[in-house]
């Protein structure tokens, strides 16, 4: 087994671990914030892959897709928290996590009400099919895309968390709601715009992998389960934990795809397993709050 | 470790007579069961209502009672049919001791999946259920020379005996209820006992405040590692019961789906009360037949109902009933 081929592989990992992690930060985001684990960002994140194909095909443009579907998702996400979600903050933690269970089953039967049950294809933008020469092997045009829009989304947010005033407000609101309602500010709209941000991101992963799997009701639920693993190995409500557990996870599942196929789905439990045995609380997270 | 006066727990006669008769929770749940099959328009559901019923009451001994929302439930479920129909189509072992088998080794498997997820806790440790209960379906899908894969199991066929003078035979749909129902009876016993013992106790306790329990000496991690074995012993039974009555297992059976189904019966019913699973999965399975009679799409409107529950019937229909009549809080 040559190297180059080990290096390709190894990109491609990053591909796919740039959609978990743009996933997983969305569920990472709302839970560190608002103390809600979202059950239902995988179906929305189906519904995200939906929405960009309808857009791509109502306007005969994928970047329509790609940048409205998010945006409308978003502010569908924000409609949930308004009239769901909100009801149910000081209530025990488990009840938004079993409504948002239930909400999960509305979306997906929903959408195969509307689209139906089979799978549909999502055309790769013409631009961006093909393959690039790396000097040691040619590249999937549309992967090296999302390796670089993921990375450019993982700057702008965090940019406007470190450096911006209403990154202030969002970091200051997660760890004390009550100062910053007595500040004067209105903590019930922060909470409705990152539950908002959340789901945007479950979308855009959603369009994101579109052209890379197929696109079906039930992608949702692998997803859901492939977001947890991620955000449990990196420590839940961590963001820099998203970003190097999901690369972490990408990258193990593209590796052992290589070397054993039958394996590929089964490693990322197996690495979560062993980060738990050594870090309940995972890799940054924090102990006391969740383990 | 010093045990809490056994007595309030252990059951006894209360001022009201219907709080007596309602502290018979085994006599009296056997007493509906037995009949159910005549109350319900198809003994077919009534089976079902049987099965989900054992596999949803082992779940709330971990949710209800111990306070731990996990959502890999589906594993032991699974498990317990995999484990009878491969030991009884591959091995040749005969069914009433392919079910022990199945269900010892079934709670082998829960011993592995709670050592690594009772060290987390909270939102953690559903997120870690799910996790690891997918891991076991893809095993599942993965080990298809044992397993069938895709296709599910198939191939096994439950021989007709004949013990202590009864013909045992599960084409006849009576007597296999009967059959089915004496595995439910026999599980509901051992659920009544583990709740009326001290360490029914101490996992309310865990419930109410784990701090607590742990300032009180009790070993909690401990404690949460043996009920979620037990918990999942009493729901692979179910999956035994299921293995036996339809003879082939589904991968279905393990998806994480089936999991948040048994989650929704819990709650449709009423966590925390002994009859409550039943009711709920009697509910769910009606609900779905009723629903699924004038629409394919009957899982919109069953998550529909699910999120009014959440938000507006958190106790669910037998843990409100049993509020409103104020039985529930028999114990002082």
């Amino acid at each position: 087994m040559d190297l180059s081929l080990i290096i390709m592989q190894l990109l491609s990992g990053i591909a796919l671990g740039a959609v978990l992690v743009i996933t997983a930060l969305g569920l990472t985001i709302v839970f560190g914030m608002l103390g809600v684990v979202n059950f239902a960002h995988g179906a929305l994140f189906m519904i995200g892959a939906y929405a960009g194909l309808y857009l791509a095909s109502l306007t005969g443009s994928f970047w329509w897709g790609l940048l409205l579907a998010p945006i409308l998702i978003g502010a569908f996400g924000m409609l949930i928290e308004f009239v769901l979600i909100r009801r149910l903050y000081g209530r025990s933690i488990d009840d938004p996590l079993l409504l948002t269970f239930g909400l999960s089953y509305i979306l997906v039967e929903g959408v195969r009400i509307v689209f139906g049950s089979d799978g549909i294809p999502f055309p790769t933008p013409p631009q961006l099919i093909g393959v690039v020469d790396l000097g040691i092997g040619f590249f999937p045009r549309y992967r090296l895309f999302v390796i670089a829009l993921v990375a450019v989304v993982l700057l702008v947010l965090w940019l406007t968390l470190e450096k911006t005033r209403v990154g202030l407000i969002v970091r200051a609101g997660a760890r004390d709601p009550t100062i910053m309602q007595v500040l004067g500010v209105d903590i019930g709209r922060v909470w409705l715009a990152i539950f908002g941000l959340g789901v945007g991101l479950a979308a855009l992963g959603g369009v994101l992998a579109g052209p890379m799997r197929s696109v079906n009701p039930e992608m949702g639920s692998l997803v859901l389960a492939e977001a947890f693993v991620v955000t449990v190995i990196g420590g839940l409500g961590s963001i820099v934990g998203a970003v190097v557990a999901g690369l972490m996870v990408g990258i193990s599942i593209s590796m052992v795809a290589l070397f054993a196929p039958e394996m590929a789905t089964i490693v990322m439990f197996a690495l979560m397993a062993v980060v738990l045995l050594i870090r309940p609380q995972g890799l940054f997270g924090v102990r006391g709050r969740t383990a | 470790m010093t045990h809490p006066s056994s007595g309030e727990a252990v059951a006894k006669p209360s001022s009201s007579g219907l709080g007596w008769l309602l502290e018979q929770r085994v006599l009296l749940s056997i007493a509906v069961l037995a009949v159910l099959p005549w109350l319900l328009p198809s003994q077919a559901l009534a089976v079902n209502v049987l099965i989900y019923g054992v596999v949803v009451m082992g779940y709330n001994l971990l949710f209800g009672y111990t306070g731990l929302l996990s959502f890999g439930q589906a594993a032991f479920f699974g498990a317990g049919a995999y484990f009878t129909g491969i030991a009884i189509g591959r091995y040749g072992v005969p069914w009433f001791a392919a079910v022990p088998i199945a269900v010892l080794l079934s709670t082998c498997l829960a011993a592995a999946i709670g050592i690594v997820s009772t060290r987390t806790r909270g939102i953690y440790f559903s997120m870690v259920t799910l996790a690891l209960a997918q891991l076991v379906y893809y095993v599942a899908l993965q080990a298809s020379s044992f397993t069938g894969g895709e296709n599910g199991l198939r191939g096994f066929t439950v021989d007709r005996i004949s013990l202590f003078g009864f013909q045992v035979n599960f084409l006849d749909p009576v007597n296999k209820y009967y059959v089915l129902m004496a595995f439910a009876a026999l599980a509901m016993w051992f659920q009544s006992r583990i709740l009326n013992s001290p360490f029914g106790a101490v996992i309310e306790a865990i419930r109410e405040n784990e701090q607590r329990a742990r300032a009180c000496g009790y070993d909690v991690e401990r404690s949460k590692l043996i009920v979620f074995m037990l918990s999942g012993a009493i729901s692979s039974l179910g999956g035994c019961m299921l293995a036996l009555h339809l003879s082939i297992v589904p991968l279905d059976i393990l998806h994480y789906q089936t999991s948040g189904m048994i989650v929704m019966m819990v709650l449709l019913g009423g966590a925390r009360s002994f009859f409550g699973p039943f009711v709920g999965a009697a509910s769910f399975l009606i609900l779905e037949d009723v629903i699924s009679l004038w629409t394919p799409h009957w899982q919109i409107f069953v998550g529909a109902i699910f999120v009014l529950f959440v938000l507006f019937l958190p106790k669910g229909i037998w843990g409100t009933l049993l509020d409103t009549l104020r039985i529930g809080k028999a114990r002082p």
